[in-house]
């Protein structure tokens, strides 16, 4: 069901204000936080950041006030250059990964909030465990009937491989999904953009046998059909890529393999 | 929803909140006023079976209808319903056009929605000026 309010546990109030010791180019870092043994409410702590000792990312700033002003900011991070996902989240009001997302790009205060309609681990770290279990669902792996050749892997024309460009990049952060009010309001049964993304991958995929079987799994009203073409999705992808489109083949492909 | 610690229960849910933590974008913007505008011209329609019953009900019954549809609320109710049925009308095609896989790159997508508002618009006006300022 549509939901327009967060509920009783989980309403933000307060914070903490962590002003800069020193230097003049300063910038306001709003921060979600949320302490699981506290018992308390999540709240948002304000940071001031100096930017001349601070790398230019909105991540190098996370780090920043982790190792100087207070350790126990909890994110996930891993690569830096966008190729991980781990720090998928929402700043600045949408979601795109903390390690290619500029300060600069950030007008005033930076806001910063775990991906949307999540449940919260820990501050800015959602539990994806709902996500992973989706893309599980849709059995990403190469499905076939007939034995591989004798004496080669299962080869592709130059043609066939180029229909995965656009696909094969995603990196699963989630941005697009908890970007889609869609699937914030049925996602448990709803698959979301990444996943249909993923499911398309292999559904074009021309190694794979199995296209007749994963479209008869995505028959349903909610795990594909709850896609309204909002297109939050596509808007916010942080590697460019566009889950709207290979959502709509899928539905095309639905349609096409009626014999209409 | 799954969880896979014993703290599952007590997990705050992030906030989502289009506005105050989601910014409106042209892309979720369009796609709710389209259904707002599909409920409203809902009840656009019961409006005319009311003006058609009226109708055949006879002059009073028809005045009485004249009246409602006249005055200040009744103004602005059809004007609402002027311009929301254009944007619905335009913003279907747009959707149509989605639903054959033509449109969905973003910047296409962030035109069409323009071109979609300012047809609605004129298509609108010019629709109020035929029938009010006309006449």
């Amino acid at each position: 069901m549509a939901q327009f309010r967060l509920p009783e546990n989980s309403r933000i109030s307060g914070g903490k204000h962590h002003p800069a010791k020193s230097g003049g180019n300063i910038r306001r870092f709003k921060i979600y936080r949320w302490e699981p043994d506290s018992g308390k409410n999540p709240s948002t702590d304000t940071f001031d950041v100096d930017l001349d000792s601070c790398g230019p990312m909105v991540l190098d700033a996370l780090i920043k006030i982790k190792n100087e002003v207070d350790p126990t900011l909890t994110f996930r991070r891993s690569c830096r250059e966008g190729i991980c996902g781990s720090c998928a989240m929402n700043i600045d009001g949408s979601n795109t990964l903390a390690c290619t997302k500029a300060i600069a790009d950030v007008k005033g205060e930076v806001k910063i909030y775990p991906l949307p309609h999540m449940p919260v681990v820990k501050d800015l770290v959602p539990d994806l465990t709902h996500f992973y279990a989706q893309h599980a669902s849709i059995r990403p792996w190469i499905r076939t009937q007939s034995a591989p050749p004798p004496d080669s892997e299962r080869l592709q024309s130059k043609e066939e491989r180029a229909k995965l460009d656009g696909l094969y990049e995603c990196i699963l952060c989630a941005c697009c999904s908890t970007s889609c009010p869609s699937y914030w309001w049925n996602g448990e049964r709803y698959l979301g953009p990444a996943i249909l993304l993923q499911a398309y991958r292999w559904i074009i995929d021309s190694r794979d046998e199995a296209t007749g079987e994963r479209l008869d799994e995505l028959e349903d009203p909610f795990k594909l059909y709850r896609c309204h073409t909002i297109m939050n999705c596509t808007k916010t992808c942080p590697k460019g890529l566009n889950p709207a489109l290979a959502i709509a083949e899928i539905k095309k492909l639905m349609v096409a393999r009626r014999g209409l | 929803m799954s969880t896979t610690s014993s703290q599952g229960g007590n997990r705050p849910l992030s906030p989502f909140m289009i506005g105050p933590y989601y910014r409106p974008q042209l892309t979720s913007m369009l796609s709710i006023t389209h259904r707002g505008t599909g409920v409203f011209l809902c009840a656009g329609a019961l409006l005319m079976v009311w003006g058609c019953v009226a109708l055949a009900a006879g002059a009073d019954q028809f005045a009485a209808f004249s009246a409602c549809m006249g005055s200040t609320l009744g103004t602005l109710a059809v004007i609402g319903f002027v311009y929301s049925l254009w944007f619905h009308f335009f913003n279907g095609l747009r959707h149509l056009a989605w639903d054959v896989g033509r449109g969905l790159e973003l910047s296409s997508a962030y035109t069409s929605g323009y071109v979609t508002l300012i047809l609605a618009l004129l298509c609108g006006s010019a629709t109020l000026w035929l029938f009010y300022l006309r006449s």
